[in-house]
C-alpha cells in the first residue's frame, strides 16, 4: 500500500522523526537545539507545533521518557542510582525530585513496592490469574 | 448488574512477538507478565489511557485449544480478528510513528462521517482499526 500525501506531511514526519530521535537516545546528553534545527524553520515554532501534537514541549517529554524509562529500570530491581545515570540523568537529587513529580513516589519508595509485589506473585502466582481461565485449563479444581 | 469490561482478547502466534509488537512499537504498558509453565505466559497489555483495561494476549497452544488450535491459527494469520478500535488525538503524528517502528498498513488515514480512521495488522494478523474521532 503506498502512501499518500495529506495536509502537512512533511511537517508531521519531522516532528514524528524528533520525537522518536528522543525516544531513541534519551540516555544520552541530548542537544534539543540541534534537533530542532534539524526538524523545523525556527525553534519557537518546533516547540509550539511539538507540543500541539505531544502535549509536551520536547524538553518536557525527554523527562518524561527519562522518568519512564527510570521507572522500567526500578520494576526489574535495577538500583536507584544506576538507574538515574542509566537514563541520562546527571544529578540524582533532581531525578528523585522529577521522578516524585511525575509518579507521586520517591524512586526508592517505589522499587520497594515493587520488589514486594514481584515477591507476592512468585508465592502465589494463581492470585493474578482470573479463575475462569485457570479453571478451564485444570489448574484449580473445584 | 454488569457496569464495565475490564479485559479483552487477542489471539496471538507467538507471545514473544507480540510483546514486541503491542509494548515497543504500539507503546502499550505491561500491566501482567505472569509464567504459566508450558501455556505461555498470562501476558495482558494495556494503552497507556486505560491502565484499568487489560487486553489479555493469548497465545494459541496446543494445551490450550487441542484440535482447534491449528485451525485458530489459521484464522488469525488470514486477519479475521478485528480486536477493537483504537484512538488517538491525532492520527497523522501516530500513523508516521507507528509506520516508521514498521506497523503494517492496510487502510491509510481516511476521511469518514465519524472522523478520520486507518486500519492496521498486530504481527499475528488481527486487525485494529485505529481513528481520531471528531
Amino acid at each position: 500500500m503506498s502512501s499518500q500525501a495529506y495536509p502537512r506531511m512533511y511537517l508531521y514526519r519531522r516532528l514524528v522523526q524528533a520525537k522518536l530521535f528522543i525516544d531513541m537516545h534519551y540516555a544520552e546528553p541530548i542537544d534539543l537545539d540541534a534537533i530542532a534545527d534539524e526538524a523545523y524553520f525556527s525553534k519557537f515554532h518546533f516547540i509550539k507545533q511539538f507540543k500541539s501534537i505531544y502535549h509536551r514541549t520536547p524538553h518536557q517529554y525527554l523527562i518524561h521518557v527519562r522518568v519512564e524509562k527510570a521507572r522500567q529500570l526500578l520494576n526489574s530491581g535495577t538500583p536507584v542510582t544506576d538507574a538515574c545515570y542509566a537514563v541520562g540523568f546527571e544529578s540524582l537529587p533532581s531525578f528523585s525530585g522529577l521522578f516524585k513529580r511525575v509518579t507521586g513516589m520517591s524512586p526508592s519508595a517505589y522499587l520497594a513496592q515493587q520488589q514486594d509485589l514481584k515477591a507476592r506473585v512468585a508465592e502465589a502466582p494463581l492470585t493474578f490469574i482470573p479463575g475462569c481461565f485457570a479453571h478451564s485449563r485444570g489448574w484449580i479444581k473445584k | 448488574m454488569i457496569t464495565r469490561i475490564t479485559h479483552a482478547v487477542a489471539y496471538v502466534l507467538d507471545q514473544e512477538r507480540a510483546f514486541d509488537f503491542y509494548v515497543n512499537k504500539l507503546g502499550f504498558t505491561v500491566v501482567t507478565d505472569a509464567p504459566m509453565g508450558d501455556e505461555g505466559r498470562w501476558l495482558t497489555v494495556a494503552p497507556q489511557g486505560m491502565p484499568d483495561f487489560e487486553l489479555i494476549l493469548t497465545p494459541v497452544t496446543r494445551s490450550m485449544f487441542k484440535e482447534t488450535s491449528e485451525a485458530l491459527k489459521d484464522l488469525v494469520r488470514k486477519g479475521t480478528f478485528g480486536v477493537a478500535v483504537l484512538t488517538c488525538d491525532d492520527i497523522f503524528a501516530t500513523y508516521e510513528e507507528l509506520k516508521a517502528k514498521g506497523v503494517e498498513f492496510t487502510k491509510a488515514p481516511t476521511k469518514e462521517f465519524y472522523g478520520t480512521e486507518a486500519i492496521f495488522k498486530d504481527d499475528s494478523g488481527n486487525w485494529f482499526s485505529l481513528a481520531q474521532l471528531k
